[in-house]
């Protein structure tokens, strides 16, 4: 009976260290970062975050909407409520008038991060069908999502650096996209970022990484603007939970103190 | 308030006297959770009844938070989530415990459950007690799947597509089943809405049954380590103050565990894909379950025919219930059954594959490793209990609790 066991045990894990080679197979993993709001106690660098609300606004935005986020949430960031209120302003958004009919207001605090398209279908039509996805809780609807935005954001190839045996595999041709990290690896996205694609205001030099790196901590903020209440908050309950249970330890030892 | 064992209690605050001479509620706790005689032998594992409990009243108050809060509607459900994660004071806190609470809870049930298996509590005289239990365990289930339902995301809502065109496989009336149970003829707001219904609803049938439960419980009282009987005074200690004291630091320690998930990986046992808002258009390339589901998704897969695998799944837990009388063994605990424990542990091993198998897609090799574990399940509680009961020699029993625990301490 014994061995019966032991040999039923052995094929198992034989069995299961095989699925394990076979799982591990061509999926392209994205390179790992280290990001500032990672860990028990991550926080976010607001100046990445800054940088990376610029490169949102003067690059995602033209086709990607942020539209769980009001404009007061960049408080959040550390600006200041006059430049929130100015970067609301320097907004049109369409509202009705007072006698009902639709009209244009400059944008307020309290509105929601304005949409680049009207809706779903002007959004599809004006990307080849698809509409561009909201990027409000992007960094958590993605695997590894930091990482794989960042990769996303920095993996494209130019067609004539592809290797034949790529162009063969992908079937890509010269007017599509080539991305290293995108699943199937064309992409209806053109090379978003390069160097210099934005002028930082605090002066940090707009490398494509810097770009990218900055961008995601921006995103990652959005996705979770509560990360670091939760931190803290968490630290605070771990710290009283272990409290509580050295304390419930000695109760319960001195209650079964008289049970030998 | 005094008492002793078989004496009604005498309270001495005159109001308290009061009710309880005409709603005996002081009586009941004293003689149910005070001097309620325990099996002095426990281990941690009997902890698990009180952490799933803890967690039960977890989940119904941050539910019922969360409800306060939440938009049953297609086109809202999503951002109305998105709304507490963000806008509601601590709203983020109340989900975050509402939706790893799921996680920690059905932890704590299979703990639980596996303890039971173990040292054989549902042999007679609980065998009820542990038919209650799987009918908890059932409803647990139909509560979790509906609730994940309500973000209404990708994984909600492909899901809840899986497991509702489960029942077309019925033949004949099956697809009017799955229209019914739609409200139309695709998942739309009536699914979204029946399900939030029942979603609020079911967690008070769990209570109920609990209490079902419990009642059974303290008939026999609590099985124990050895899975022999209490033959007296000497092998029992009053629930409190020694089993109140022991599982409130065992609940706590689970907390530390849950809390740090809560805290610190609130979606690692989450599926990103249920951060995109579900799109009847766009199938996910992968639709999985929640972990806690994966190893009944594998043996749903593993049979080749539709039908037959969602047989399979429902006889997967169908065999629970005669799990009873299965079991041929006089002997309750593994640790006297030198063979079946192997075989327990062999089993626990054996879901872990198929959890394994149901988080993959169904190709190459996961094929043929889910339909052996899937045999090998049936293979457990069909052919090995009943014969292994008869062929086992048990190993000679203590005869008492007590005589087991002094040796125990002399060394």
């Amino acid at each position: 009976m014994r061995r019966f066991i032991a040999s039923g045990a052995i094929a198992l894990s034989a069995l299961a260290i095989g699925a394990v080679a076979i799982a591990a197979e061509t999926e392209v993993h994205p390179p790992h970062k280290h990001w500032h709001f990672q860990g028990p106690f991550g926080t976010y660098d607001r100046a990445a975050a800054q940088r990376g609300f610029q490169v949102y606004k003067e690059v995602c935005s033209a086709c990607h909407s942020l539209s769980l986020l009001a404009y007061r949430n960049l408080m959040d960031l550390g600006l200041s409520e006059n430049a929130v209120k100015a970067i609301a302003a320097d907004v049109q958004i369409p509202d009705l008038s007072d006698d009902g009919q639709p009209a244009d207001r400059p944008g307020r605090p309290s509105d929601r991060f304005k949409k680049p398209f009207a809706n779903e279908l002007a959004a599809a039509a004006a990307n080849g069908g698809k509409a561009p996805p909201d990027l409000s809780v992007i960094i958590k609807a993605r695997e590894d999502g930091p990482n794989y935005v960042h990769a996303l954001l920095t993996g494209y190839v130019p067609f004539d650096k592809l290797t034949p045996a790529q162009i063969k595999e992908t079937g890509v041709t010269k007017d599509d996209n080539y991305n290293t990290f995108f699943p199937g690896h064309r992409i209806a996205m053109p090379p978003p970022l390069a160097d210099d694609k934005v002028t930082y205001v605090d002066g940090t030099k707009a490398t494509l990484d810097q770009e990218a790196s900055d961008v995601v901590e921006f995103l990652a903020w959005a996705s979770e603007p509560h990360l670091e209440d939760r931190n803290r908050t968490g630290v605070r309950v771990i710290l009283f939970l272990l409290a509580m249970a050295g304390l419930m330890y000695a109760v319960k030892r001195q209650v079964w103190a008289d049970k030998p | 308030m005094a008492s002793s064992h078989g004496a009604p209690p005498v309270f001495n605050n005159r109001v308290i006297a009061w009710i309880d001479h005409r709603l005996p509620i002081f009586s009941y706790l004293e003689k149910e959770y005070h001097t309620f005689p325990t099996p002095r032998n426990f281990n941690y594992f009997w902890n698990f009844g009180a952490i799933a409990t803890v967690m039960l009243v977890l989940m119904i108050a941050t539910g019922i938070v969360l409800a306060t809060n939440y938009t049953p509607h297609v086109t809202m459900a999503f951002d109305s989530v998105e709304r507490i994660m963000r806008d509601v004071p601590q709203g983020w806190l109340m989900r975050y415990l509402h939706m790893t609470g799921a996680s920690f809870f059905f932890i704590a049930v299979y703990i639980h459950i596996f303890r039971g298996l173990y040292y054989g509590s549902y042999k007679a005289p609980r065998e009820l007690l542990w038919i209650l239990g799987v009918i908890i365990l059932l409803l647990m289930m139909a509560t979790a799947f509906m609730g994940y339902v309500l973000p209404w995301g990708q994984m909600s809502f492909w899901g809840a597509t899986v497991i509702t065109s489960l029942f077309s496989a019925i033949p004949v009336v099956g697809d009017s089943i799955t229209t019914w149970l739609w409200g139309g003829f695709a998942i739309d707001n009536p699914t979204l809405n029946r399900f939030y219904a029942l979603h609020y609803l079911l967690p008070f049938v769990i209570v109920a049954v609990v209490a079902l439960h419990v009642v059974a419980l303290h008939v026999h009282g609590s099985n124990n380590p050895l899975g022999i009987d209490v033959k007296g005074p000497q092998d029992t200690v009053p629930f409190h103050p020694y089993y109140t004291m022991k599982d409130g630091f065992g609940v706590i320690l689970f907390l530390i565990v849950y809390c740090c998930f809560v805290f610190f990986a609130p979606d690692y046992l989450g599926d990103a894909a249920n951060y995109i808002p579900a799109n009847p258009l766009v199938t996910p390339t992968h639709i999985v379950p929640e972990w806690y589901f994966l190893p009944f998704y594998a043996i749903l897969r593993a049979i080749p025919d539709k039908l037959g695998g969602v047989l399979a799944m429902f006889g997967s837990i169908g065999v629970l219930f005669v799990l009873p009388w299965l079991d041929t063994s006089r002997v309750r605990s593994c640790s006297f059954r030198p063979i079946y424990k192997w075989f327990v542990g062999l089993l626990v091993i054996d879901l872990f594959v198929l959890g394994w198998c149901g988080a993959n897609p169904p190709e190459g090799f996961f094929v043929p490793l889910s339909r052996v574990a899937t045999i090998y399940y049936f293979f457990h509680f069909l052919v090995l209990l009943p014969v292994l009961g008869k062929i086992e020699r048990p190993l000679p029993l203590p005869p008492s609790i007590a005589d087991a625990v002094l040796k125990k301490k002399a060394g």
